[in-house]
């Protein structure tokens, strides 16, 4: 059965099931949310108001066999950056909306009753809307309880917490994993979104249906093959993010100069080794947690990992080098376990872990909070932001907001949200993708990093500002396509260093649904998204002026290389010449 | 001469984190990872002298600090 688009109203709590119209078959991920967000939004509207609307799709190969498909997109116009945003989320989700044949949910509309939240439960042809004054006040933890308890299967759930309730902009939209853990569609602020709408949480049942058609089955798992053996036998992918996650960043980082310390002071941490991954994987080892561990079913890179504290017992998984980094080097905790415990915290809460963290090192500044003291910090995370006093309110704005409260000049961000973890002046091709990024300042929209630091698709000198713009707008294209197939973008690992490796992802996709496209197409997908969402944003009233990193970048030089931010804006603006 | 040499990642099992070692002069960074026999483990991946990349070839000088990661990502 071809897939379906369900459409959802909570004005009046109705839902129409809907033919995917003909412009919307190719598209998956975040190529169909900015679609749809950029055809049926009011750039204009106020992201919290009754004109935005909330949508999810499954990328094009989720629900498949295919290695690392399992991504989830959601998309909407944010209130944090009041662009377009689309985030994208491992866990159980994309497989269960496509088994059960669910191209695309959109949510329009919000309720008057300020007061009545709604979980939305979504089976074959059908949509309920059940009240749930009993999860209104609950965190993240407890409403996968409550739906366990419910549901004697498995069901897709996707939850807010209680600082999603109050429509703040750290708030995110989390998805159960296949472990019973969290993940989350983190950044700009969708679970405020979710909230305004008095969804506190949406369940998919897809029991019984597997709706996922391969056109060319045979054609399909050969493709597949190559693809998964690409990922296998590539050293980072296969062997690299296994062993040490992605907070193996930490020490490059460190050595290159490139790790954001004391809110943007210096390139690098004398403390570095207490937070790196190194240690991480010893702390793993020895407490019997786990260095390898996938967010959903069907990846085989597994760079995540459970993490358990000296006695023994989960603290968290999921544990990235960007919360990492901005909890350690730009907050100053220096204790690996602390962070972790934080970590887990903001997974129940349901917070953007970056944004928090990233608020949390502007708090120094703001005389907030001390330099490291990791104590206070959770207290606010534990109690002032989910009770929403006032203190908790202005630190679930986000960096952006904060800065503006508190007349601070030093505010890293950019279209309001908060710079992750890769120095702009060390790394200066990360420094184009934060400037340029339809989404605000976003290390996954083109990651630049890889080329300036990894060695990975090359190497273009990460101090120099020759070859960044073209390399930060080649992978931002690539970046658009790979998230419209749904995969995990660390298939671009072995995709910039194995030529197998794109063509057989081509050929799943064309396996998938009998059609015929080259290289060539998939890189203008990338482009024609790119673009749509960049035409929101200028309709949204984001235009070049706000392609911009923070000013103080451009006349404070950074050490240990003392570097400063030194393009100019039309050197930037080139960046959309294509 | 003296360099501070300091490994990562893989590269660390069964070797060292940082250590203060001896070399001749003329000694390239391609001869310290031969030494080591760092590419057994897995292929290199980021070679840094002072923070900065450099080639295998680049030849050592007197207090250069070299950082040797294998090949590894994240994001
Ligand atoms: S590599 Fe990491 S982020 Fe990607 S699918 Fe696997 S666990 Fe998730």
């Amino acid at each position: 059965m071809a897939d379906l688009v369900y459409r959802v109203n909570m004005t009046n709590l109705s839902f129409k099931i809907e033919e995917v119209p003909s412009e919307w078959l190719g598209l998956g991920g975040r190529a169909l949310t900015s679609t749809i967000v950029a055809k049926e939004v009011d750039p204009e509207c106020h992201p919290l108001g009754p004109n935005n609307k909330l949508v999810f799709a499954p990328g094009l190969l989720s629900g498949t066999s295919a290695s690392n498909s399992g991504r989830n997109s959601c998309g909407a116009k944010s209130p944090l950056t009041g662009g377009i945003k689309e985030s994208n989320v491992g866990g159980t989700s994309a497989g269960i909306m496509s088994k059960l044949g669910v191209k695309a949910l959109i949510i329009e509309g919000m309720p008057q009753n300020e007061n009545t939240f709604y979980q939305l439960h979504v089976t074959k042809n059908n949509v309920e809307f059940i009240e749930v004054p009993e999860l209104v006040g609950l965190d993240n933890y407890a409403v996968l309880d409550a739906m366990a308890a419910k549901y004697d299967k498995k069901v897709a759930v996707m939850s807010i917490g209680r600082v999603g309730e109050m429509r703040m902009n750290l708030a995110n939209i989390s998805v159960k994993d296949p472990g019973g853990k969290l993940r989350s569609h983190g950044r700009g602020g969708l679970g405020a979104v979710m909230g305004s709408k008095k969804i506190k949480c949406i369940t998919v049942d897809a029991e019984n249906y597997k709706e996922v058609t391969i056109a060319d089955p045979e054609k399909f798992k050969e493709a597949s093959k190559i693809f998964t053996k690409a990922l296998q036998e590539n050293p980072i992918s296969g062997e690299g993010l296994p062993a040490f996650g992605t907070n193996v960043l930490v020490n490059i980082l460190n050595e290159a100069g490139g790790l954001p310390t004391r809110n943007f002071r210096a390139g690098n941490w004398e403390f570095a080794e207490n937070i790196c991954g190194e240690t991480m994987a010893e702390n793993i080892k020895a407490r019997g947690g786990k260095t390898t561990h996938g967010c959903h079913a069907g990846c085989v890179i597994q760079c995540s990992q459970v993490y358990n504290d000296k006695d023994g017992n989960y603290l968290t998984s999921g544990f990235e080098y960007e919360t990492i980094w901005a909890l350690g080097a730009n907050f100053g905790i220096k204790d690996l376990d602390l962070i972790a415990k934080m970590d887990g915290l903001m997974d129940d809460l349901g917070v953007d872990s970056i944004e928090t963290s990233v608020t949390f090192g502007l708090a120094v500044d703001a005389g907030i909070l001390a330099y490291g003291d990791g104590e206070k910090a959770y207290e606010l995370l534990s109690k002032d932001l989910p009770n929403g006093t006032p203190m908790g309110r202005i630190i679930g704005s986000g960096t952006h907001l904060l800065g503006k409260l508190y007349g601070l000049v030093r505010v890293p961000t950019v279209k309001g949200q908060g710079i992750p973890a890769y120095e702009p002046r060390a790394v200066k091709g990360q420094g184009i993708t934060y400037a340029t990024s339809t989404m605000g300042a976003d290390h996954t929209a083109g990651y630049a990093v890889a080329t300036n630091i990894l060695n990975s698709g090359g190497h273009v000198d990460p101090l120099k500002k020759e070859g960044q713009v073209e390399l930060a707008r080649n992978l931002q294209i690539a970046t658009a396509a790979v998230d419209s197939t749904g995969m995990c973008i660390f298939v671009a690992f072995p995709a910039l260093d194995d030529p197998k490796c794109l063509p057989a992802l081509v050929d799943m996709i064309n396996a998938r649904f009998g059609c015929s496209l080259t290289i060539d197409d998939v890189v203008n997908l990338g482009k024609t998204i790119l673009k749509r969402e960049h035409e929101f944003n200028i309709k949204a009233g984001l235009n070049s002026a706000d392609d911009r990193l923070p000013e103080f970048m451009k006349y404070e030089t950074l050490p240990p290389h003392n570097v400063v931010w030194d393009f100019t804006g039309e050197e930037i603006d080139e960046f959309w010449n294509f | 001469m003296h360099v501070f040499v300091k490994l990562f990642a893989q590269y660390r099992e069964g070797r060292f984190k940082a250590e203060q070692r001896e070399y001749p002069n003329e000694t390239t960074a391609q001869m310290v990872i031969d030494a080591l026999e760092l590419e057994r483990v897995s292929p290199l991946g980021v070679l840094m002298v002072n923070g900065r990349h450099v080639d295998p070839s680049y030849c050592l000088q007197e207090g250069d600090e070299i950082a040797l990661f294998p090949k590894v990502g994240g994001g």
